[in-house]
């Protein structure tokens, strides 16, 4: 295995005449994120991750992507691959001759074992909170020669943001909400990226209980949990995956009592959306400043 | 039997009027009252909805997949003359978990569909072991061992389609840890036909268990047809198996140890054993579901609980009854 890696680095070493991307002019090389120095500006990258990939097209960075791993699947140009993320397989991954390579966690020694065939990989580990998002923005746009892009759409997305969130009228009492994140009630709490989002709205999120930490932020909860809390929004981040709506959330046991089936406040959010920290968290920010806006009109 | 029908009682009740939503148990009794008397409710309508929609036929799936798993185990030790055999041998719940996995791979949104792929793919892998066994000798050794190859090769069927598929790990993990959170009377009416007719077959037949122990051809001199006797065995047990394991997901251990308790305290006669067993599973799952749903803010998955409680205490039994359980 070591020895066929050696081989596909062998093979990266030859010079990429096919590569028609060109490098931008005003790029400055080196930059250094972390602990990671890039002498040239990539031209040939590889993205293991969704969100990466996301904010490498929305930079501009497009051009010079050559794979996105299997799950990174927006925007549709992505030169999408069966490339898997969550094993990646340092020879295939060579195989692309990449080099650079984006990944969201150094999974079984991954950055060791492409570093073998001269491939430099970037870990951008999982956003904590939207600040974390934005200073993924600019280190991708620094480490892509797209430096002054990657500021530009943190600025614009964290003023977008705050936008949206100013803009929505803050509820006459507090509104508490459920997040599922599948059918078996995993939840977020607001230790969570998603769960720091939803906070910004002043929500009170009923998986938090008396600790936001618990279970690592991705509790599941108990039905009967559930229902006592009543929550007066619920969002559903398993619609496109799990076909759950207002009307399959109306069918479960019990749940027919509850204010927000009642009310109508079950809200589909869209759940790669709801799952990257990406540029298009503003959509998810969006989403969520309308339920509460609908719920505020109603009350 | 009369302490095993009291101590199921017990737990029923305690199942009842103690869950996650902490509605007072007094609240509670008091509903139940006012149900039964058509009086005056102390428990708004959403409670009533926790009390009879979720936590009442939790409960009593709880009992019936713990009554169905025991029995089941039971019946498979007796027909193996094996202490080690159990309601997942030959095949059941890799069978059930290759099945439940496609269909998570192949269509996520379609998980409406797993358990009854569960339950076809549990009677399949029991099917395809019998068939292999058969078809390789006529022994109950050699039933197993095809069991067993049977399990190992669904089991990697179930690894590969996973591996086509990795954004659906979680579902897949959390269903074959068992769980009986999302359950309602829906899995009640679902599983109650299989696991009831299994539950008659068995009980009935469990003194056969006790012919065949004497050995083959004792058991055929007594007019006893001991190849048909132990084919109604097992398609019995693997129903109800099949059934439990579609509305809870694999749940480990129960059909092992409760099966081994009552023997220490009842005697191995199968007369005996079988209808215990079906008791002492019910309660013993009844009570590892309470704590799976109780114990933490979240839920615990039931079949963690069941291998917590059940696996030292299997290794304190086997060491205690060295000898006694053959």
């Amino acid at each position: 295995m070591s020895l066929l890696v050696l081989l596909a680095g062998c093979a990266s070493h030859q010079p990429d005449e096919d590569s028609s991307a060109r490098p931008d002019t005003e790029a400055v090389f080196p930059v250094t994120i972390g602990s990671v120095t890039i002498d040239r500006q990539p031209t040939r990258i590889v993205s293991l991750s969704p969100s990466a990939t996301e904010t490498l097209f929305a930079l501009g960075a497009g051009p010079h992507v050559v794979a996105v791993d299997s799950q990174s699947d927006y925007p549709p140009e992505a030169p999408h691959t069966a490339l898997s993320a969550l094993s990646p397989d340092p020879e295939a991954i060579a195989g692309y001759r990449p080099d650079l390579v984006i990944a969201s966690a150094d999974t079984n020694g991954l950055s060791a074992a492409l570093a073998k065939t001269g491939v430099q990989t970037l870990v951008m580990p999982d956003a904590k909170t939207l600040d974390d998002a934005y200073a993924e923005f600019v280190e991708l746009g620094k480490a892509t020669g797209h430096q002054a892009e990657g500021e530009s759409l943190a600025r614009q997305t964290h003023s977008d943001i705050d936008k949206i969130v100013a803009d929505t009228p803050k509820p006459a009492k507090p509104l508490s909400f459920y997040y599922e994140l599948d059918q078996t009630y995993y939840s977020v709490t607001s230790k969570t990226f998603i769960g720091q989002v939803l906070a910004r709205f002043g929500l009170t999120n009923i998986a938090d209980g008396n600790d936001p930490s618990v279970s690592g932020g991705y509790p599941q909860l108990s039905a009967e949990r559930i229902l006592q809390a009543n929550p007066d929004l619920v969002f559903l981040a398993d619609s496109k995956c799990c076909g759950q709506n207002a009307q399959t959330v109306a069918a479960r046991p019990g749940w027919n009592t509850l204010t927000a089936v009642k009310d109508g406040q079950v809200f589909a959010l869209d759940d790669d959306i709801a799952s990257r920290w990406s540029p298009r968290v503003v959509e998810l920010v969006r989403a969520v400043a309308d339920a509460v806006t609908r719920v505020n009109h109603a009350g | 039997m009369l302490a095993a029908v009291l101590a199921l009682l017990v737990v029923l009740v305690l199942g009842i009027l103690i869950g996650a939503a902490d509605l007072g148990w007094h609240r509670v009794l008091g509903e139940i009252f006012a149900e039964v008397t058509g009086g005056r409710s102390p428990l708004s309508a959403r409670e009533a909805a926790i009390v009879w929609q979720l936590r009442v036929p939790r409960v009593l799936l709880a009992g019936l997949v713990g009554a169905a798993l025991a029995m089941s185990g039971a019946t498979f030790q007796g027909v193996f003359r094996n202490p080690l055999a159990d309601p997942y041998l030959l095949g059941a719940a890799a069978g059930a978990g290759m099945a439940a996995t496609i269909v998570v791979v192949a269509a996520p949104q379609a998980s409406g569909w797993v358990p009854p792929a569960a339950f076809v793919g549990a009677l399949g892998g029991v099917g395809l072991s019998w068939l292999l066994g058969r078809s390789a000798g006529t022994g109950t050794a050699t039933l197993l061992l095809a069991g067993v190859a049977v399990g190992s090769f669904l089991s990697a069927v179930q690894t590969f389609a996973q591996q086509l598929n990795t954004e659906t790990i979680r579902q897949v993990y959390t269903w074959l840890l068992g769980g009986l959170n999302v359950s309602g009377w829906r899995e009640v009416l679902i599983a109650l036909p299989y696991i009831g007719v299994a539950a008659v077959i068995l009980c009935v037949c469990a003194r056969l268990l006790d012919v065949l122990s004497l050995g083959d051809a004792e058991a055929a001199s007594l007019g006893v047809h001991p190849g048909r006797v132990r084919l109604l065995l097992l398609a019995a047990a693997s129903l109800a198996t099949a059934a439990a394991v579609s509305v809870s997901g694999l749940i480990g251990f129960v059909g092992i140890v409760v099966p081994h308790v009552v023997r220490l305290l009842a005697g191995a006669s199968y007369r005996v054993v079988v209808p215990l067993s079906l008791l002492g599973g019910a309660v013993f799952l009844i009570a590892a579901d309470q704590v799976a749903r109780t114990i933490m803010p979240g839920e615990l998955p039931l079949g963690v609980v069941t291998a917590f409680a059940g696996a030292p205490f299997f290794v304190f039994v086997l060491r205690s009854s060295r000898g006694k359980v053959s």
